[in-house]
């Protein structure tokens, strides 16, 4: 099941060069792209890992685009996602989220039913790829 | 062109041109053409034959690009330097010709751009490294035409692990755009192995290669301990295409530099001025620690300083001669009214005034160090 989190999450998968372009739409507006990964899709999982500190001062999408590749170097198996966040007074917060990196097999969720009182019934998802430790969740 | 060696200057000499050069050397002299594709269909593999009827006309390509202004300002604005301008010339007119050749669908490598400034202190590699950035960015090589200038301490980490994130930072900040390494040669230190600086050089070579295309790095300093640093990197002297050196300007081109730099501040040279400031940089330049352009501009900020100080000292002093009864109610002050051109003047006295001369006169002791920086 493909998961869609943040911006573009409905397209197909952007080329490098459409992230590329999008990056740069970040920097031209003075947003600090950041990189981040993770191997726990569910929707709740805000807070990612990392990668490395947001780029401010950064004026092209080439620097970005240079650590993307480091960081699918290292996890081109888990999902990776750039952040915009805009510093902005004011705003202080994330401007735009999409997805670069995807795994290749994307098992999905599991949805259990708990019989609550009377007639409720409480749902709740968990990927099925959160069964195993983190680090071995995907291939 | 036979670069650097002809123009008589020792030290940096041309490494084996590499292909990059091997296309300058065919192109350089094509920006007389009125259309490119004579030349570069001589070069391309085969080109389909309705390419070779293409034509683009140049001089609107050379409007275009804003070259022309970039290179007259280049001119107007740098002294002397004529195998650094004859050079930069070169490369743009490569440039040039192969953003018109990818027009026409001609494919071939971005070329090589990284540079080596080598030169005294104080000839202007800083400056036309600035220009470079901002030519480089017309022809549309670089992407946002920004100039990163760094040192050893940007680039080096103080423990290990440290120096890999700080280089690759300051790479990234200068990707689109130029990197300007000053005095380079301090990166590598030979006499210490474990020194963090091999490390630095490494990923520095690496982004060199495989990024042509996003960042164009210049390494500037010295011309000997230069010679040092690449013989001892022979990788960063395969990897950089133009060697530039910088010539010393000579005492006529350091009097219109001195003068330049006194137009932009908007003062100027009286006519006895103009004949002191000859003779300072002549005398200056017998004395040690002579840095070209930079000593001429320290010269004239002390100079300067000097003339506000005579223009004040004139005034009090012409006061004082004044009975106190004419300066009304505030007696000690002076009236006496200064024109613009008197504020704008540097005199002779002013130039004279200097240490130079002086030590001139005794030239049989040296100058210490210590002295020279105060006084010169």
């Amino acid at each position: 099941m493909r998961i869609t989190q943040g911006t573009f999450s409905f397209l197909p998968d952007l080329t490098d060069a459409q992230i590329r372009a999008q990056v740069q739409y970040c920097i031209d507006n003075g947003w600090a792209v950041n990189i981040e990964f993770t191997d726990d899709p569910h929707p709740r999982n805000t807070y990612w890992e990392m990668w490395g500190l947001p780029m401010f001062d950064i004026k092209d999408a080439a620097g970005v685009m240079f650590e993307l590749t480091e960081c699918r170097k290292a996890y081109g198996n888990l999902y990776i996602r750039l952040s915009a966040f805009d510093s902005k007074h004011g705003w202080e917060s994330v401007k735009l989220s999409f997805i670069a990196n995807r795994p290749a097999e994307e098992p999905g969720f599991k949805l259990t039913r708990q019989e609550a009182q009377g007639r409720d019934v409480r749902y709740s998802t968990q990927a099925y790829v959160t069964d195993r430790p983190q680090g071995q969740r995907y291939r | 062109m036979s670069d650097t060696n002809s123009y008589g200057h020792p030290g940096i000499t041309d490494p084996e041109p590499n292909e990059a050069q091997r296309r300058s050397d065919l192109f350089a002299p094509a920006v007389s053409l009125s259309t490119a594709d004579g030349d570069s269909a001589s070069v391309a593999p085969q080109p389909p034959v309705d390419l070779q009827a293409q034509e683009i006309d140049l001089s609107k390509e050379l409007a275009e690009a804003g070259v022309k202004e970039v290179l007259a300002e280049l001119d107007q604005q740098l002294v002397g330097l004529t195998p650094v301008k004859t050079r930069i010339r070169e490369i743009s007119s490569l440039l040039l010709v192969e953003k018109l050749r990818r027009k026409l669908g001609l494919t071939s490598d971005p070329p090589t751009l990284h540079m080596s400034f080598t030169g005294n202190p104080g000839t202007g590699k800083t400056t036309v490294a600035l220009r470079m950035a901002n030519l480089l960015h017309h022809l549309g090589f670089i992407r946002k035409g920004h100039l990163i200038s760094v040192t050893r301490d940007d680039l080096v980490g103080q423990y290990i692990g440290h120096t890999a994130p700080k280089t690759k930072e300051i790479l990234k900040r200068a990707m689109g755009g130029v990197l300007f390494i000053d005095e380079a040669y301090y990166l590598y230190r030979a006499e210490n192995e474990r020194d963090y600086g091999q490390e630095a050089i490494e990923i520095l070579l690496q982004i060199m290669e495989n990024q042509r295309e996003d960042l164009v790095v210049i390494l500037a300093g010295y011309a000997k301990p230069m010679e040092k640093f690449f013989s001892s990197n022979p990788g960063f002297r395969s990897r950089i295409a133009h060697h530039i050196d910088f010539p010393d300007y000579d005492d006529a081109e350091l009097l219109s530099i001195g003068e330049m730099i006194l137009s932009n501040q908007n003062y100027k040279l009286s006519e006895k001025g103009r004949d002191a400031l000859a003779r300072y940089i002549v005398a200056r330049k017998q004395q040690p620690h002579f840095s070209n352009a930079r000593s001429i501009r320290n010269a004239l900020d002390r100079a300067r300083l000097r003339q506000a100080n005579r223009i004040v000292q004139g005034a009090t002093s012409s006061s004082k001669n004044t009975p106190a009864g004419q300066n009304g109610a505030h007696p000690g002050s002076s009236n006496r009214r200064i024109s613009a051109g008197e504020l704008m003047t540097i005199e002779a006295e002013d130039i004279l005034a200097s240490r130079v001369f002086d030590q001139n006169s005794l030239a049989s002791s040296p100058l210490s160090e210590e002295t020279e920086r105060t006084y010169d």
